[in-house]
């Protein structure tokens, strides 16, 4: 049954909170919106409560994770990225801890309380700093895999999923999940959609539209790893010449379709090439159903450009 | 005085005669301010935490995360001192491709964090302390903040938080110098009633003289200070304390000393 993201994230923590006594999970009163209450109930003493003061949650959990302790950050994505921002660079990436950081209620999530709450600077600010893997999970199954890799990971790690139910997998092929690989969840010949996290879904339906509609085909990736990129994919799939759209709730600028343009074009790819994302912009406000209509992260507005493209 | 305070009267001299050194040699260098924490320093390495090269990789050792990492000139030479590495590595200080920067890295053996944005020690001393607490582990966990450091607000998340998790084995030591780069504290930004916040913060604070190293490892040989609360320890410092033309004078932040002003420094810590 198709659950959000968010859920899946707290129970896979409970089932390995079974095992790991060494498992902790940090909130900044974000207990209730990361879904983490009964992991609290189940263990009281593997979860520590910082209140709202992110920069404090994400030294904490550095000095847990020094101590050998896996240490799971959790905050909304708003202000994990961009409060503790020097806190991640410095003490998780630069001191190398290997603090999980989870962005949760990420990119236009929280819909109309507006840009406050959203996190479409995330992916762009991190790309930035040095030893970071930026995870954005596109469904149930790719949000539990990631999960236990980045609790077996001595690395730091941000991962950021939203709140919406998401389907239980997208790839009936049903693809291992790693860090770095792209799941290609559909086959097709005439372009390719390259998304990440939330967005995978309507490049998913969009493609499955042209199918029936317009007898166009599409290969649709989840590229769920942001950082490092799996450019030897990226490169299989450019390499027929036809048109690329990435798409990503995250802005324009600096997130998933920068680093693809940047590789296609320092690699000799000359493939049309379309970012989608969220422009430039004073965010439209409503819920993020319609943000993503607003702005064509949707079946409709994704099949469209791929028409105009061919 | 005893034999014992002697000879680290003897060993804090010397650190300042190296610091100076080769600070001089690195054209680089937080001299003001490494002068003003060398005696903490002294005190906590040579008397008071169960840290050396031999145990680095226990579990067993206390934590020391020095938050004013803009000092690490001071902690480089006592880190050296202790054996953690070749003092002649110092020569390479803030040179082309040397691990000896300007602010403390995990790439040099005896540190434990890189630091150097402020603000940020603390936090991760409390993680530490809990961390401890939590496995019923007996070390005691140390960090030095600098006065001009407290103004950072993520400073005051974690006396919040450390005082929540009754954190008694943590122990913040202020390098309370009175100056930061810009002018005295109280004009940049007031720190005072330092004591009276932080008591209300949760905190058990003394105020000690921060070069008197009987009264500095009397004061630190009594943590904590009180059971259930994570200790303050205000240490009133002189910057650049032992050099007469440095001692509370601003330029000395991060002043390099000529030719001729080292070999008056020297005579004077002789």
């Amino acid at each position: 049954m198709s659950k959000p993201n968010l859920e899946i994230f707290s129970e896979t923590l409970q089932k390995i909170a079974e095992t790991d006594k060494d498992l902790y999970v940090v909130t900044s009163d974000s207990r209730g919106s990361g879904k983490l209450v009964p992991f609290g109930q189940k263990f009281p003493k593997q979860i520590v409560e910082v209140g709202i003061a992110e920069q404090n949650l994400v030294g904490v959990a550095t000095g847990l994770a020094a101590m050998g302790k896996k240490a799971f950050a959790v905050s909304p994505a708003c202000f994990l990225t961009a409060r503790a921002l020097e806190q991640i660079k410095n003490d998780v990436c630069y001191s190398d801890n290997p603090v999980k950081l989870i962005g949760i209620s990420a990119g236009v999530s929280y819909g109309a309380l507006g840009t406050t709450h959203h996190s479409l600077h995330d992916f762009a600010v991190l790309r930035a700093i040095n030893n970071i893997t930026i995870v954005a999970p596109a469904d149930n199954y790719e949000t539990e895999e990631a999960i236990k890799v980045a609790t077996l990971l001595d690395k730091p790690v941000y991962i950021r999923f939203g709140k919406k139910s998401m389907p239980v997998n997208l790839d009936a092929e049903d693809a291992v999940f790693q860090f770095g690989k792209g799941r290609t969840i559909r086959q097709g010949s005439d372009l390719t959609f390259i998304a990440t996290g939330e967005a995978v879904l309507p490049a998913f339906e969009a493609a499955k539209k042209l199918s029936k509609e317009n007898n166009i085909e599409a290969t649709v990736v989840s590229m769920h790893t942001i950082k490092p990129l799996d450019t030897e994919l990226i490169a299989k799939l450019a390499e027929n010449g036809k048109p690329i759209i990435t798409v990503e709730e995250h802005s324009i600028y600096g997130g998933l379709g920068e680093a693809v343009g940047s590789f296609l074009m320092q690699n000799g790819f000359r493939n049309k090439f379309k970012i989608v994302g969220l422009p430039d912009d004073h965010t439209v406000s409503g819920s993020q159903n319609e943000i993503f209509e607003h702005y064509g992260i949707s079946e409709k507005g994704l099949s469209e450009l791929a028409m105009s493209l061919l | 005085m005893t034999e014992n305070h002697l000879s680290l009267i003897e060993k804090s001299k010397e650190y300042r005669k190296k610091i100076l050194k080769y600070i001089f040699n690195a054209k680089a260098g937080h001299t003001g301010g490494d002068l003003s924490i060398i005696d903490i320093l002294n005190v906590l390495y040579n008397r008071i935490m169960n840290v050396s090269p031999e145990n680095w990789h226990s579990n067993t050792r206390d934590r020391f995360i020095q938050s004013k990492g803009h000092c690490v000139e001071a902690l480089y030479v006592v880190l050296a001192d202790k054996g953690f590495f070749p003092e002649e590595d110092l020569l390479t200080m803030c040179q082309y491709n040397s691990p000896y920067i300007g602010h403390p890295t995990k790439y040099i053996k005896g540190m434990e964090q890189n630091t150097g944005g402020l603000g940020h020690g603390l936090s991760i001393c409390c993680g530490n302390a809990l961390a401890a607490k939590k496995d019923n582990s007996p070390i005691k966990v140390f960090t030095i903040l600098g006065d001009g450091e407290m103004a950072e607000g993520s400073n005051w998340e974690a006396f919040m938080f450390a005082a929540h998790y009754k954190l008694d084995n943590l122990c913040a030591i202020l390098d309370y110098n009175k100056l930061q780069i810009t002018a005295p504290n109280a004009e940049v930004i007031g720190l005072e009633p330092l004591d009276k916040k932080l008591e209300a913060f949760g905190w058990a604070v003394r105020h000690v003289d921060g070069h008197n190293l009987e009264e500095l490892e009397n004061t630190l040989k009594s943590l904590p200070f009180e059971a259930g609360k994570p200790s303050f320890v205000i240490a009133h410092t002189i910057k650049g304390k032992g050099v007469s033309y440095m001692e509370n004078t601003l330029k000395w932040h991060h002043g390099v000393p000529s030719a001729e002003q080292m070999e008056l420094a020297m005579e004077e810590l002789i």
